[in-house]
């Protein structure tokens, strides 16, 4: 039987990605390689932002301890967070951020197609909202790609390395953990692990037209979702966590 | 209990939610954007409310103060409310709130198919806003905020914004 925690747990799950990779997004405010770029990613980032908000004001209610947004968001230690290695993965350069972007926007989408006929009402309407967005995200990433991959030698070879590196981070993208078994057994949740075909083949006819290929590799990385993360997330958190911290109870 | 009608709007609140705008588009109200959803008096409190045209839209929080400051003036009090289902799309924007964007200098959104082909195909569809010309050029897929593209018309050679069609 599903408990109102694996509920929790299963929300926190999705809504985690979206605030990590916001989070990774919004660093690059003022910093993308020119300013097209920069407002692209940076509103990539204000979507999954307001989409983690949606999650976690409803997380908040499910709780009703009296625990708000803010708190989800800020005063969770790194062990709480349960979003994949992938999000949380640092902005090296352009062509590993749209690299990033592209393996997360594929999956994402997918599975807000799933998630909107949920069983649960405000799940669905999140996901309904979020996949109007995440379309274009992934629109904008898809065609990135292509043209960092059919672009100039060194474009080609910056993404290919990209993804020899984040490649091993996607088969996470596909684990069950036991919150997320009990919510799709209540038919609230989704089975990440039909999706990972489609996933597959998503990604190959784009790396395809963009003359890029996908490592075979038989080893992934995984932890995150079991709230163990790379050493990156630390880092990321002090900056996330830096203004709620200094001054208790802001407000977003 | 009162029974909520679904996109109920109380034709007497209509005056009121007029004089409130988007703050990122200035002339725009909140009703010719389409994103009140709800208004009506229960128990002498104005419960309203809105759906965000995208789900990180930093102008929601403002337009529900907005909503609340433009009721006090008239002695009223008012709840304002998110609803995120259904969810927003550019085809409740009303005729008068196209006509006002294009006077502004944004482009209103074409229909689905056609939207698609000038973001992706670079057809050269969109109207400038300056002189009307359709020889216009993409620039950029996402503009000053999400719901925008940016373009350039290569007659005025003035850019200009383009509302995105959003389904």
């Amino acid at each position: 039987m599903m408990k109102n925690e694996n509920l929790v747990h299963y929300i926190y799950g999705i809504a985690d990605n979206a605030l990590i990779l916001g989070q990774r997004l919004s660093e690059l405010c003022g910093h993308g390689p020119s300013l097209e770029t920069d407002i692209a990613l940076t509103n990539m980032a204000l979507d999954l932002l307001g989409q983690t908000r949606s999650y976690y004001q409803y997380a908040a209610q499910l709780l009703g301890d009296g625990k708000t947004e803010d708190d989800i968001a800020y005063l969770r230690i790194e062990r709480q967070y349960k979003n994949v290695l992938l999000v949380e993965q640092p902005n090296k350069h352009f062509g590993y951020v749209i690299t990033r972007q592209f393996f997360y926007d594929v999956f994402h989408l997918l599975l807000l197609q799933e998630l909107q006929n949920s069983k649960d009402e405000t799940l669905s309407a999140i996901a309904k909202k979020g996949i109007k967005e995440v379309s274009y995200h992934q629109r904008f990433s898809s065609d990135w790609m292509k043209r960092l991959g059919d672009g100039t030698e060194e474009s080609r070879k910056k993404t290919q390395e990209a993804i020899n590196d984040l490649w091993k981070f996607t088969d996470e993208l596909f684990h069950m953990t036991e919150d997320d078994k009990q919510v799709f057994e209540a038919e609230i949740g989704v089975d990440v692990t039909t999706l990972k075909q489609l996933y597959n083949q998503r990604v190959k006819e784009v790396l395809e037209e963009a003359t890029l290929t996908i490592p075979e590799i038989k080893w992934f990385q995984k932890g995150g979702k079991q709230g163990i993360h790379s050493e990156h997330m630390g880092y990321l958190l002090s900056d996330l966590q830096y203004m709620q911290r200094t001054y208790p109870n802001m407000k977003w | 209990m009162t029974i909520e009608l679904e996109n109920h709007i109380d034709p007497m609140l209509f005056p009121i939610l007029e004089k409130v705008h988007d703050p990122e588009i200035p002339v725009l109200s909140i009703m010719d954007m389409g994103v009140v959803r709800f208004a009506q008096m229960i128990n002498s409190v104005a419960q309203i409310k809105i759906t965000p045209t995208y789900s990180g839209c930093p102008a929601m929080d403002v337009i529900g103060e907005d909503i609340v400051e433009a009721f006090a003036k008239e002695n009223i009090e008012a709840k304002v409310s998110l609803v995120l289902s259904p969810a927003w799309t550019t085809d409740w924007i009303t005729p008068r709130g196209r006509e006002s964007l294009e006077e502004y200098g944004i482009a209103a959104p074409l229909e689905e198919n056609a939207d698609k082909e000038a973001l992706l195909n670079n057809k050269r569809i969109v109207k400038c806003t300056n002189c009307g010309s359709v020889n216009t050029k993409l620039v950029s897929q996402f503009g000053s905020t999400a719901c925008k593209a940016l373009f350039k018309c290569e007659d005025c050679l003035e850019p200009f914004d383009y509302f995105k069609c959003l389904k």
